[in-house]
């Protein structure tokens, strides 16, 4: 089984990832409830570590992450667990410290096993639709901008195939 | 007019397939310099009307074009909308993803063979 990332939007306010790992389902809940494992992967784009990975894992605790880049920049953002049922569902509230998207969004991860491998359904609900656009048009680590001047570059060098006169 | 279904995986696929074929991206290219009728559409390429209509419906599909109001004309234009949520959409949210699953990949393998040695150790 290949494992394939798919991320999509959804409906007018969520985005779903899936994706298998090769690994029984309660090592990925595991790595997904300890803060001294999430620090290891949940990371952001080159140049950004992780300081700050507190989690009190039970309903009603509190998560929260910051990351920081090498010129000082920090991102932060925490939530409070809703449900837990392991090793197969977690669901949290997430905001950010600096809200790039108004509103709370709400966090599920679902879990299912089949033959040692473990397929990850990961569903982001935002409060808005516009909220989850702005999620989906604003990449991370550029300003909207950027990618308007990268339409440019695409739109003006086009290949033109041999044209007649 | 809002590009609709614009979210979904389908609509990046059918964004990528509309940009897959020259012809296609040479009218993206003309239409970025302003709207144009069929007939203007049709004049560099040497082919027929009917076939330039072919390629236009499958931009048009994939919302990467729209028809005018002028009723003579239909002339089309450029919608820059799907082209870029195709660059910013792949360029960061999934690399960004595929990163972090990559770690976790690598997190869960040593977390298997640490529990091998565990059970090994046991016996």
């Amino acid at each position: 089984m290949k494992n394939v990332l798919n991320v999509e939007a959804r409906g007018d306010r969520e985005i779903v990832i899936t994706r298998t790992f090769a690994a029984p389902r309660r090592l990925v809940f595991e790595a997904y409830s300890k803060p001294e494992l999430v620090r290891q992967w949940l990371l952001g784009p080159p140049d950004w570590a992780m300081p700050v990975c507190q989690i009190d894992f039970r309903v009603g605790g509190r998560y929260r992450y910051v990351w920081r880049h090498a010129n000082g920049n920090e991102m932060g953002m925490g939530g409070v667990y809703r449900e837990i049922v392991a090793p197969e569902r977690i669901v949290a509230t997430e905001t950010f410290d600096q809200p790039w998207y108004p509103g709370e969004a709400v966090g599920t991860v679902a879990l299912t096993e089949q033959g040692g491998k473990t397929m990850l359904t990961q569903t982001i609900v935002y409060e808005s639709q516009e909220a989850r656009d702005l999620v989906i048009k604003s990449p991370m680590e550029h300003g909207l901008a950027a990618s308007y001047d990268r339409l440019e570059i695409l739109a003006n060098s086009l290949d033109v195939p041999s044209v007649t006169k | 007019m809002k590009p609709s279904g614009y979210e979904s995986s389908e609509r990046l696929d059918a964004t990528f397939a509309a940009l897959a074929d020259p012809t296609r991206r040479a009218i993206l290219a003309r239409l970025a310099s302003g709207e144009a009728s069929v007939m203007e559409l049709a004049k560099p390429f040497r082919i027929s009307q009917p076939a330039i209509s072919k390629h236009l419906r499958v931009l048009e599909r994939a919302g990467l074009i729209s028809r005018g109001r002028d009723a003579q004309r239909r002339p089309r234009r450029l919608e820059a909308q799907p082209l870029a949520e195709a660059s910013s959409w792949l360029e960061h949210y999934r690399q960004f993803w595929g990163k972090r699953f990559q770690r976790l990949d690598a997190l869960l393998e040593g977390m298997k063979a640490s529990e091998k040695k565990a059970r090994r150790g046991q016996r």
